[in-house]
């Protein structure tokens, strides 16, 4: 039997899109039909604005640094040489502990590891933009956030290495760290859940009276989740405050931008439907970043309500060390991407302002390499992943409850038998 | 029933319930409740009303229809440190709500090795007996109790609802509080062309005035025996003391109030003297929190067993609306049972 189409001859077949990225591998990728407003261009409103004066630049980008390096136009956060330096230097410190937590990986040191190689303007420059004691929720590639809120470099390694040394005692996959104290929350490998965790948080913050204020992430594919509608939902309705940042690092492992919708309307443009203000923003632009998250800092802290800040950005390599981008796209599209690099665009900042020099990068870099090298040794004096899991096996009973039932103190007792017996284990 | 009868005034559920609310309300400024027409209005049962009222809309409010958001944002306002007690209209909706519950509310003090807890109350109604069809009725359960960090309460009548309601307010853990709704206005026997008795002429429809609690964790002998053990839950607990009785089994009834964790003390201690036992759910029977029951009895009970342990259960299909009373598990399942478990 044919299909349903039979019995209606004149109709034609419809036909289902499925959205293709531009260039998978072996083609030459040319970003050059890519719309990207000049720097400077894109207008700034008043943070008191209605909401609706943001919604042309849903569909802009804002831009501060042009191409030459010069910062341009009303979005210039105008900040003080220090603070640049600060902002390149933790930029840097994440570069490099990606690198080396990389290769760890690939010495077998640890199971996982996730790089956020061409973002690290991104949650570098919005920690910047911040107070200390406002809260995230991060989703992975944000350790930019703990690098510039001065977390311990050897404590992050102690949670990749889920050794002694880690706070989370071993019961998260490395780089989902979670510290309060840095204002950084649980991450899960589940996407999309900590979006309306992040409204809840702030809305929290406002029945208190409180003064601070949350910002949640997520990556353009998960904005597929239901939770990220149901954030903007509720972040619209009791206008809380709360910036929600959508990384666009164009893959969400294999699957292009378009697969999560971004064909048909940039991400930022879902603030319009919501009433909500929205911004896009150069990713690689560490200035436009601040200065974006600084205004919606300030919308939410005035009563102003929520914004969503789109991050345009490209994700320079693969999605974690378990993912082979040359699978799925060419593998010279991360070098054309045309944003460039946000440690290169700040560095030639920072010298045109005669704040900066080649020599006193150089020396910055080995300085950084000393620091994340010794900072590996602390951590792996401590243990390295295969080391781990028998020293302490009562603790894996742990905190499933404040205090331990009935069911979970037999477990307990059974697992310390069978360590006994059968692997020779004796925990402390 | 239990030697000490609670003194109180005498209210249904729902209002036990109501009343569970407004005195933690009271005590604690960081206890906010919300969920869908949980505030002006006070939600559909009504369980919510007079809060809105009494303590401001951004402690009670109405939530937009979004159970993911509702629980997602509760995280968050845990986080923070409130303690969110939210209301899902009906346990049938949870699902959209299900990853937050099982992947994060769950998860999280493990997950942070204690930095991090969620002590909230997701409240929620649950059971058939209402004529509600599939989406309005059914008994999720299991799907809680299989969770690792969650505690699942079903309470049974006013009295310890509203004990085991500020129970749980004040455990630092998440609990799932479900609500049996087909007996939140009075008692059931399982026969459904009966009246319903009005909670009034119940002993324990004695629901104090203010604070009191029911410990979690802990069951109640509602009805004491020697032949035999059912263990029971919410709306069961009545449909086994009344069968019981209509069939003259001298059997022990045991409320378990609190699922996870169970009350091993009770139950082994029940069946190692009765020597038979019965567990009773309304929820679909193939994996379902019976089952748990039965393997935990006859893991630690087996050699004073004098017969398979045996369940009565709704059947495995969705939840059907007019056909509600052939699901229902009500005397006649009950009857079958006994005279199977008694006889073997």
């Amino acid at each position: 039997m044919d299909g349903p189409t039979h019995s209606r001859p004149n109709r034609p077949a419809l036909a289902l899109h499925v959205p293709e990225p531009k260039y998978r591998p072996g083609d030459t990728p040319d970003f050059s039909g890519l719309a990207i407003p000049a720097a400077g261009e894109a207008p700034r409103p008043d943070v008191a604005a209605p909401d609706e004066e943001t919604f042309a630049l849903c569909n802009s980008l804002v831009r501060v640094l042009d191409d030459s390096g010069k910062a341009v136009g009303p979005w210039d956060p105008r900040l003080s040489p220090d603070t640049l330096r600060k902002v390149l230097r933790d930029m840097k410190t994440v570069r490099v502990f990606d690198d080396r937590m990389y290769r760890a990986q690939r010495q077998g040191k640890t199971s996982f590891y996730m790089k956020c190689t061409g973002e690290e303007a991104i949650a570098v420059a919005a920690a910047a933009a911040m107070d200390p004691e406002d809260m995230h929720f991060p989703t992975y590639r944000q350790q930019g956030l703990l690098v510039a809120r001065g977390y311990p470099l050897a404590k992050m390694m102690c949670q990749i290495y889920s050794n002694a040394g880690d706070p989370l005692q071993g019961r998260q996959l490395p780089i989902m760290y979670s510290d309060r104290a840095h204002g950084f929350f649980s991450i899960s490998g589940n996407l999309g859940t900590q979006y309306p965790q992040a409204v809840g948080w702030a809305m929290a913050s406002a029945i208190k009276g409180d003064s601070r204020i949350a910002m949640g992430w997520i990556g353009d594919g998960a904005t597929a989740e239901g939770d990220f509608h149901s954030a903007l939902t509720f972040a619209t309705v009791y206008q809380a405050p709360v910036i929600l940042a959508v990384v666009n690092n164009q893959w969400a492992i294999s699957s292009f931008s378009g697969i999560a919708g971004a064909e048909q309307a940039t991400f930022a443009a879902r603030a319009i439907g919501y009433g909500t203000a929205g911004l896009r923003v150069d990713g690689n632009d560490a200035l436009a970043v601040y200065a974006a998250v600084a205004w919606a800092a300030e919308r939410a802290r005035t009563n102003r309500g929520p914004t969503l800040i789109e991050f345009f950005t490209y994700r320079a390599e693969g999605h974690s060390t378990s993912d082979d981008p040359t699978g799925y796209r060419p593998k010279d599209e991360p070098g054309a991407w045309p944003l460039g690099d946000p440690i290169a665009r700040l560095k030639a900042h920072l010298i045109g302002l005669g704040e900066w020099d080649d020599e006193r990068d150089s020396a910055l870099d080995s300085e950084i390499d000393a620091a994340v090298r010794s900072a590996q040794k602390e951590a792996e004096k401590i243990g390295i992943l295969s080391d781990q899991g028998f020293d302490d096996i009562p603790s894996m009973f742990e905190d499933v409850y404040a205090t331990t039932p009935w069911h979970l103190a037999e477990q307990r007792d059974a697992s310390l038998t069978e360590a006994r017996e059968y692997l020779g284990r004796d925990s402390e | 029933m239990s030697a000490a009868k609670p003194q109180g005034k005498a209210r249904n559920m729902i209002e036990a319930i109501n009343d569970a609310h407004r005195v933690m309300m009271r005590q604690d400024p960081d206890v906010v409740v919300y969920g869908e027409d949980a505030g002006y209005f006070g939600g559909v049962f009504r369980a919510t009303a007079g809060l809105q009222q009494e303590f401001g809309k951004t402690r009670c409010f109405d939530a937009p229809i979004s159970e993911g958001g509702i629980v997602g944002t509760a995280v968050g306002m845990a986080a923070y440190g409130l303690k969110p007690v939210i209301e899902i209209q009906f346990a049938d909706y949870i699902y959209p709500g299900y990853d937050q519950i099982v992947s994060e509310v769950a998860k999280m003090r493990y997950r942070t090795a204690g930095e991090w807890t969620m002590p909230m109350v997701i409240r929620t109604p649950y059971g058939g007996g209402i004529f509600g069809g599939q989406t309005h009725s059914q008994s999720p359960e299991a799907l809680f109790t299989h969770v690792a960090g969650l505690k699942v309460v079903v309470p049974s009548n006013p009295h310890d609802a509203k004990g085991l309601l500020i129970a749980a307010i004040e455990d630092p853990d998440p609990v799932i509080f479900f609500e049996p709704k087909r007996i939140y206005n009075g008692p059931f026997d399982g026969h459904h062309d009966r009246p319903v008795t009005p909670w009034a002429k119940h002993a324990k429809s004695a629901v104090p005035d203010g604070h009191y609690t029911v410990e979690l964790g802990k069951a109640e002998v509602v009805r004491a025996g020697n032949n035999l053990t059912v263990l029971a839950y919410g709306t069961m607990v009545h449909v086994a003391l009344a069968a019981v009785e209509e069939n003259g089994v001298d059997a022990e009834v045991i409320d378990l109030r609190t699922l996870l964790p169970v009350d091993v003390e009770a139950i082994e201690a029940s069946v190692k003297k009765t020597g038979r036992c019965l567990v009773v759910q309304e929820a679909t029977r193939t994996g379902g929190y019976g089952a748990e029951l039965a393997a935990l009895v006859q893991e630690r009970c087996f050699y004073h067993l004098e017969a398979p342990v045996e369940r009565v259960t709704g059947w495995d299909t969705p939840y059907p609306h007019a056909y509600e009373w052939i699901y229902f598990p009500g005397p006649i399942r009950m009857k079958t049972a006994l005279k199977k478990v008694m006889e073997a």
